[in-house]
């Protein structure tokens, strides 16, 4: 007895269901992250002059580069969803499987710029790279910039799994009729996901840099 | 009627259908998590309440009987956290609210049967962080895990406790995100919004807080650990931090989980209310929208936690003056259980004593709410243990006494036997009893000047702190006797029939105890919630009437 009864109706009900559940979960994660921003908001205020330091110091070059790479995965995969709704089973495969190697090109960016970042001595603690007056602030962006950054990569990590998860289920289902679904649902964090990232460029890379 | 719970129902019960510990441990069976989640809640409120109890005994002595100062810092720490985020927070919406909500919707399970499973094991490797935590030397930094003591100070272990609570939260958010979607998505044909029993509106607020302030505490905790961990500045002045920013964030959340852990009592109450003087609750939209914005304005009113704290006095004001307002919704609630028993045929079986305990304490709870928000008296009560007796007033006096109203209400339903009622009733009046005399005493401490969180406390204040620790050994009596005769009840209780209490909700149209799909047919639901008159005196052919949405 370890798969209950379903509680839906239909296919239709179901998927609505599926889909509603998802979009509340993404309501509850706009407040994870909103927490987050309200530490930008309080200090790149109370301690603009070294947040600003701290922002000077961020990549911008990498973070452009991710921006696009994010944007163009989002795009890919919401390809995907259109070939899923036409049932177009090999469509989906080639848009998750793009979708996530850009995913995948975008944390080994990541990656890389927080090498860059660690050799610098750019992690606050003792032996924090910027001194001066302002080391205070600039340390506090770091603690920003490098907790935001991992959150946002667990999600990048969590969603390239799903996609991962997609592109599996679509091969092996491949005789059976396809169902837009879980392409969708997946679709949605995935859009999250990229969201996040917009929100963090300007934030991480711009807002303070000039 | 559905058929009494002869030895054929039990068979078919969702209890009995595949006994073996795989299909339990597997169950995606709404009915069943509820018993799993039932079990380690009480495993968990039998801890809090050890804790509890050597914190009363060794404040007998205005010396302190029996701990060092340090242990005590940790005795009440570890009390608290185990009773607010893994007993208190998850009880009633995890047990009852699971078993419950498709039983009154109608529907066969909740909206995503696996995520309730997962957000079980969440929970049970959440409690055995914590739990893991605490034996290993716990921590003294209090329920709040105020900044920088719980970051550079402590010498406790703060990280796997942390770690716990913030996978807990994950848990709770699952049970959220199910509960809301499965009373959108699943209600049964004819079963409008105003149709809904209010434990639904009550456990939809509630859910509304789970989704939207939970996640606010998880980044709270996750900030934290990375300040604890790396030694960097987020909170800690020292670093460049700032403390207060902490405690925003976690009152943000903090405030609007006293409503998790009370606005699911208030649901069992109008529940149970309603049954026991068989009238409609009074003014059914009001109390259904109480829920609503008891839960809406509890975002807005955490700054009364923070009135000494620093914060500005125009701030503080205003923050005074919304906690005024998020009374109101709730003496509503009050005023309008009061009216639906005025003029009513009252029984007093042991749900309805629980109710009216509930009723009597939680309003005592949330008028001394309204002295600690106002600004003048805040600054005298604020950190005594006038605070302790008016959250305990609420959270043991009000919520303890539901979830119990609620166990004993839908025991015959949960379980298809009778729990004994002369003992029910004893229970109730004990724990009444034993409330009040462990908590009235703390409001006149707390009104003296005795500040909380101290291992001693000047010789005056010992005949009311001994009063305090005597209730408190009433009040265990008053927990430990449910236990005992539930447990009886099982093997030897009365077998219950579907309907024991003559109530209108759709739960008690299926057997007691449910078949594994909750309904052998699907219900069409063709009246208001608590319409006795059409329970009194059925339709001829209920299943003709068309279903009208
Ligand atoms: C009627 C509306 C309520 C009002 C106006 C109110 C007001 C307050 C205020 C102003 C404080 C801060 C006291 C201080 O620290 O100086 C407080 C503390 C507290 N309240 Fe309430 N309250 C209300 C309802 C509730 C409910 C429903 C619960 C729980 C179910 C609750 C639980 C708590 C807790 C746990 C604390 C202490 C937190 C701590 O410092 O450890 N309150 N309340
Ligand atoms: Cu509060």
């Amino acid at each position: 007895m370890s798969e209950h009864l379903a509680p839906y109706d239909s296919p239709r009900h179901r998927d609505e269901t599926a889909i509603a559940g998802m979009w509340l979960f993404l309501a509850s994660e706009i407040l994870l992250f909103g927490g987050l921003f309200l530490i930008f908001v309080v200090y790149s205020h109370t301690r603009a002059a070294g947040w600003a330091l701290g922002v000077r110091h961020t990549n911008l070059m990498i973070g452009g580069i991710n921006t696009a790479l994010l944007l163009t995965s989002s795009m890919a995969y919401t390809l995907g969803v259109d070939a899923a709704r036409n049932e177009n089973a090999r469509g989906v495969i080639l848009a998750g499987l793009s979708a996530a190697g850009l995913g995948v090109t975008f944390l080994c960016l990541k990656g890389w710029e927080w090498h860059t970042e660690l050799a610098d001595h750019l992690f606050p603690g003792p032996g924090f790279a910027l001194g001066g007056p302002q080391a205070g602030g600039a340390q506090l962006f770091y603690s920003f910039y490098f907790l935001s950054t991992a959150l946002h990569g667990l999600h990048m990590l969590v969603g390239i799994g799903l996609i991962g998860w997609i592109c599996l289920r679509t091969y092996r289902g491949r005789s059976a009729p396809l169902i837009a679904m879980p392409v969708e649902v997946v679709g949605l964090y995935w859009s999250f996901v990229d969201l996040v990232w917009v929100l963090l460029f300007p934030v991480l890379y711009l807002i303070g840099r000039v | 009627m559905a058929p009494t719970s002869d030895p054929q129902t039990m068979q078919r019960s969702y209890l009995w259908q595949d006994g073996t510990l795989r299909s339990w441990l597997l169950t995606t069976d709404h009915k069943r998590i509820a018993l799993l989640y039932m079990a380690s809640i009480t495993a968990f409120f039998v801890l809090g309440s050890l804790g509890a109890a050597l914190i009363r005994l060794h404040l007998i002595s205005p010396t302190g009987a029996i701990l060092s100062d340090e242990t005590y810092s940790r005795m009440f720490t570890m009390h608290g956290i185990v009773m607010v985020w893994l007993f208190l927070v998850p009880s009633i919406p995890v047990t009852l609210g699971n078993f419950l909500v498709p039983l009154m919707l109608g529907a066969p399970d909740l909206a995503f049967p696996r995520l309730n499973l997962i957000s079980w094991y969440l929970f049970v490797m959440a409690g055995a962080l914590v739990v893991y935590g605490l034996f290993r030397g716990g921590l003294e930094t209090g329920w709040t895990f105020y900044t920088p003591l719980s970051t550079d100070y402590t010498q406790g272990r703060v990280l796997p406790v942390v770690a716990g609570v913030f996978l807990s939260g994950f848990s709770s958010i699952a049970t959220g995100v199910n509960f809301i979607i499965s009373i959108h998505q699943l209600r049964a044909p004819g079963l409008t919004w105003y149709r809904l029993p209010l434990m639904l509106w009550a456990l939809y607020a509630t859910s509304v807080i789970f989704v939207l302030a939970t996640p606010v505490l998880s980044i709270t905790l996750v900030l934290l650990a990375f300040e604890h961990v790396f030694h960097v500045g987020v909170f800690d002045p020292a670093l460049g931090g700032d403390p207060l920013l902490f405690q925003h964030l976690f009152w943000f959340y903090s405030h609007p989980a006293v409503y998790i852990m009370i606005l699911p009592g208030m649901g069992v109450v109008s529940e149970v209310v309603s049954t026991f003087c068989h009238k409609p609750v009074f003014g059914y939209r009001f109390v259904a929208w109480s829920s609503i914005s008891i839960a809406a304005i509890g975002f807005l009113v955490w700054g009364h936690h923070m009135f000494v704290a620093g914060t500005s006095l125009y701030a503080a004001v205003v923050f005074s003056m919304l906690s005024f307002l998020v009374s109101v919704p709730s003496a509503i609630k009050v005023f309008n259980w009061l009216g639906t028993m005025h003029g009513g045929a009252i029984r007093l079986d042991a749900p309805m004593l629980y109710a009216l305990g509930f009723i009597g304490l939680f309003t005592v709870g949330g008028l001394t709410g309204l002295f600690l928000a106002s600004l003048a008296s805040d600054v005298h009560l604020t950190q005594t243990y006038f605070v302790v007796a008016h959250f305990h007033y609420i959270m043991v006096g009000g919520m303890v006494s539901a979830y119990f109203a609620g166990l004993h209400y839908w025991w015959p339903k949960i379980t298809g036997r009778m729990y004994p009622e002369m003992w029910g009733r004893t229970a109730a009046a004990l724990l009444f009893f034993g409330f009040n005399l462990t908590f009235f005493p703390q409001f006149l401490l707390g009104y003296e000047g005795m500040p909380r969180r101290y291992a001693t406390y000047p010789a005056q204040f010992q005949v009311l702190n001994v009063l305090s620790s005597a209730g408190a050994s009433i009040l265990a009596l008053a927990y430990i006797l449910p236990l005992i005769y539930f447990i009886w009840s099982l093997f030897r209780g009365a077998r219950a029939t579907a309907n024991p209490w003559q109530a209108t909700g759709l739960e008690w149209r299926t057997s007691s105890p449910p078949p594994t799909e909750n309904f052998i047919e699907p219900p069409v639901v063709t009246h208001d919630a608590y319409d006795y008159a059409a329970l009194d005196h059925p339709a001829p052919a209920p299943q003709a009437e068309p279903p009208h949405v």
